[in-house]
């Protein structure tokens, strides 16, 4: 466990990539293979699942280290992170610690899953005895979940790479898809004899760069294809050995997610891989981003939900066909064969994502300002001679996203922050206008730099009116422009309305709290692109 | 009428006509330690540890100075002061004021553990004790100074291994010095920063002996500080002043660094836990050994420890200071301090 805890100590602070790379190599050269597994995963977002959750981490610490619980809490604020709030609180004995491995404890942890909860906690307070502070604080994070590592799985595959001898994007496949570290060795996932004897698995998904420049820096737009930008999940729809596989970018399988991709199964050619979006959508028209969160993550699904909300597959891209990898071939190639499936198939869940067709730059930005009217967010651009690439490259793929819709608004919430903005008010809430009443409608947690966020918390410390747990009312003072990407109705929320990926695009120190915009001019905002 | 007041310009014995570190020019300020938020400047006379008065020449210019030695008591106006080792930074003290048999320790900052510089740390006892609160919740508990130094040192020959230099933050003022044993002992390749060099000057003319150092200049090149150690205070770790050295690695020294995100906010390479304030379990312990019927909590996580003290039997109250922490990240851009 120490191994691990310095790698994630070193990975968690060092500020140059080529030193996180180097530590990282050092551990797939020196730790044991069993460990080497489980960091994979951890790494590529498998955690175990959680045989105890944060409350009881937080009770069984109270107990033993006998704080009263407001104590707990209010070091927590300050810490922001439960992991390591506990490791730090935990008392240290001077007992000869001897900690046990990465995969120990993990494995262990898996198979107590179902046990009684004294016997999960019996583990949980064994195991920090057996380990200093840094090892608790990894092993809480392992179980809290939500670990930044501070390295992409781009990163780790490269230092991969570079202890054994295999492409990183052969590298990035294997340990793709649906493996078990509990029953995977290192030898099966990485050795170069190992065949890929998962079936199920993705391809490393192609990610495209924000355009930036002007869009005739592109050179000649017939070399170019333009679809649109959907709002959805990402995801590959995988047919082989005639099993069905829905994954998500994140690499999680939705496949028992969606009822309606289970009739594909039966109707889709064998040996396919698909690149396109999860999304739901009526007669080809996609549905706002809210709607498919009504979906995500529920298990039971109403009649209602499935003609209301029904999830659809928008094909934009074909990586496998008849068992072969394809993604060597071009772009204008693949969309041949990808055009010719859907129509085969002819099912109403899978759609095929339409081209726009221009022949000016002049006439595709026109046809972009479109975007929203449509249900999409801009434009991709994809090069028609290119190949299917593996992660984020420049040059062949762009997304050339509309511009956000943009509100004014008085902060009147803060929050402490969490990791490195622990103990800085970073976390706000903001409210438009409504007569003489401020009404709360989002909050944004990004867009301002870290000098700004030092100035905005030394606001709130000397301007705060009430105390709320950890929330701070703040005196209304405070404009900020908000940018959206989406705006829907939503009964959870008092203004009534809720919005897409919400960040604070400027601070607006030329505005007076007066001159903030209104609940009516959000209203409005729904009213033309909410519905 | 209290023994001390809690004014407008700070700590006041109204009996005594003195106060202590006040904020706010005085007639007669008595000063606990050299850091500038204790130590103000426009007062008319200062009285201070013997120590310290170098410190203050440094910090304050030439004043109407007068000093004292630990323990040796005086009367002002009738009451009974005294100046008592806080184990803080050099010349460091508590002030115990005595009058008609009630007795206040004001504490300052302190440290409990000894850092074989600051002297070692007294308990007093007392009847009020007005204590810092700094680090005033069970997350900060320190590690032994050997082993945080074995830490820093660990690091240092790492660099040193890797042909970088070790940039070490450290307040310039007792932090920095305190370091030096540390330092000293793995390398006789020490350079510091200017306002460390002052300090350190101010120091040897004390007659408080340290290690050689050199001052941060143009006359060095890139392979001069190879290897070696550079002392900044904070702020320096954001400034292009560290453009001379080329390969470097940069290690804050404070108590904040207890807490990662701090580490990560700052884009150090390393945080080390070094503080010259008292720990959780170091304040407990220094109010238990004081005895006092009351207690005062000041400057820090002053609510949550006095509410905690309280919950034990021992009766406390928070106070409102202006005193900071030269410690915090926010010291370094002058902004102002939080109010827990």
């Amino acid at each position: 466990m120490n191994q691990f805890a310095e790698l994630v100590r070193v990975l968690g602070t060092s500020t140059k990539t080529n030193d996180k790379l180097d530590a990282l190599a050092n551990y797939f050269e020196t730790a044991n293979d069993k460990d080497k597994v489980w960091v994979i995963a951890i790494f590529s977002g498998r955690r175990p699942k959680r045989a105890v959750n944060s409350t009881q981490l937080a009770t069984w610490c109270i107990e033993l280290t006998g704080l009263p619980p407001w104590l707990f809490e209010e070091s927590y604020h300050v810490v922001g992170d439960l992991a390591e709030t506990i490791a730090l609180l935990l008392p240290e004995d001077d007992l000869a610690r001897a900690s046990h491995s990465l995969h120990h404890y993990l494995e262990t942890l898996l198979s107590i899953e179902k046990e009684h909860e004294s016997i999960r906690k019996q583990f949980i307070v064994s195991a920090w005895k057996s380990m200093n502070r840094s090892e608790r604080f990894v092993f809480n994070k392992l179980i809290t979940g939500g670990f930044r590592i501070g390295i992409s799985q781009k990163s780790m595959v490269n230092a991969l790479a570079k202890s054994i001898k295999l492409d990183p994007s052969v590298i990035a496949h294997r340990i793709s898809g649906n493996w078990d570290p509990v029953t995977t060795s290192y030898d099966e996932l990485l050795s170069e004899q190992a065949s890929a004897a998962d079936h199920s698995k993705p391809y490393p998904f192609y990610l495209a760069y924000a355009l930036e420049d002007e869009v005739s820096s592109l050179g000649d737009p017939v070399e170019w294809q333009a679809e649109w930008k959907w709002d959805g999940i990402r995801g590959q729809l995988i047919k082989r050995n005639n099993e069905l596989f829905v994954w998500s970018r994140g690499e999680e399988l939705m496949t028992e997610k969606f009822p309606e991709y289970a009739t594909l199964r039966d109707i889709l050619p064998n040996g396919i891989a698909l690149d396109g979006e999860i999304i739901p959508s009526q007669n080809g028209r996609p549905l706002p981003f809210a709607l498919l969160q009504t979906r995500i993550g529920r298990k039971n699904i109403t009649k209602k939900q499935l003609i209301e909300t029904p999830i659809t597959f928008f094909a934009y891209d074909l990586l496998e066909k008849d068992g072969i990898d394809i993604r060597g071939s071009l772009l204008a190639e693949r969309r041949v064969l990808l055009e010719n499936i859907v129509k085969q198939v002819n099912h109403p869940a899978l759609i095929l994502s339409s081209l726009i067709s221009y022949s000016t730059w002049d006439e595709l930005s026109n046809l972009r300002k479109q975007s929203r009217n449509i249900g999409s967010e801009g434009i991709m651009l994809k090069r028609r001679n290119s190949s299917y690439q593996v992660g984020r490259k420049r040059g062949d793929w762009w997304k050339w996203k509309i511009d956000p819709l943009v509100i004014d608004a008085v902060m009147i919430y803060a929050q402490k922050g969490h990791g490195r903005r622990s103990n800085l008010y970073t976390d706000y809430t903001f409210a438009v206008r409504d007569g003489d009443k401020l009404i709360s409608f989002t909050k944004a947690y990004s867009g301002l730099t870290d000098k700004e966020f030092a100035e905005v918390d030394s606001f709130v410390k000397r301007n705060s009116l009430e105390k709320f747990g950890p929330v701070r009312t703040v005196k209304p003072q405070l404009v900020f422009e908000i940018a959206f990407e989406g705006i829907a109705a939503s009964n959870r929320h008092k203004s009534g309305v809720a919005l897409r990926f919400p960040r604070i695009n400027r601070w607006r120190k030329d505005k007076r709290p007066e001159e903030i915009n209104t609940l009516e001019d959000l209203k409005k905002m729904l009213e033309i692109y909410g519905k | 009428m209290a023994l001390i007041e809690f004014s407008n310009k700070g700590l006041c014995c109204l009996q005594g006509k003195f106060y202590i570190d006040p904020w706010k020019p005085v007639d007669h300020a008595l000063i606990t330690h050299a850091h500038s938020d204790h130590a103000r400047w426009g007062s008319d006379s200062y009285l201070c540890h013997t120590l310290t008065l170098p410190l203050l020449q440094l910090r304050l210019g030439n004043n109407n100075y007068q000093k004292i030695e630990w323990e040796e008591p005086i009367f002002i106006n009738g009451v009974r002061v005294s100046f008592h080792p806080a184990g803080h930074m050099i010349g460091s003290s508590q002030i115990r004021v005595e009058y008609k048999g009630e007795v206040w320790v004001i504490s300052g900052d302190y440290k409990t553990e000894d850092d074989g510089i600051s002297g070692k740390f007294e308990p007093i006892k007392c009847n009020v004790f007005i204590t810092e609160s700094t680090f005033g919740l069970p997350i900060y508990n320190w590690k032994p100074q050997p082993l945080i130094f074995q830490d820093i040192q660990d690091w240092i020959c790492k660099n040193k291994e890797d042909g970088k230099t070790s940039v070490l933050i450290a307040y310039s003022l007792g932090k920095a010095q305190r370091l030096m044993p540390c330092v000293s002992a793995v390398t006789d390749n020490i350079f510091v920063h200017g306002a460390v060099w002052n300090a350190h000057q101010a120091i040897l003319k004390a007659g408080v002996p340290l290690p050689d150092v050199k001052l941060v200049s143009n006359e060095f090149s890139k392979e001069d500080y190879r290897g070696a150690v550079v002392i900044a205070p904070s702020g320096a770790e954001s400034s292009p002043w560290l453009k001379r050295f080329g390969d470097y690695s940069i290690g804050i020294c404070s108590g904040w660094m207890q807490v990662r995100g701090n580490v990560r906010r700052q884009n150090a390479d390393a945080g080390f836990a070094l503080s010259d304030h008292a720990d959780w379990k170091g304040l407990l312990e220094a109010v238990k050994e004081t005895g006092a019927e009351k207690v005062y909590t000041t400057h820090g996580f002053q609510a949550a420890f006095s509410r905690y003290l309280n919950e034990n039997g021992i009766q406390a109250a928070e106070v409102k200071t202006e005193y900071g922490d030269e410690e915090s990240p926010e010291a370094l851009t002058e902004e102002p301090k939080p109010e827990l």
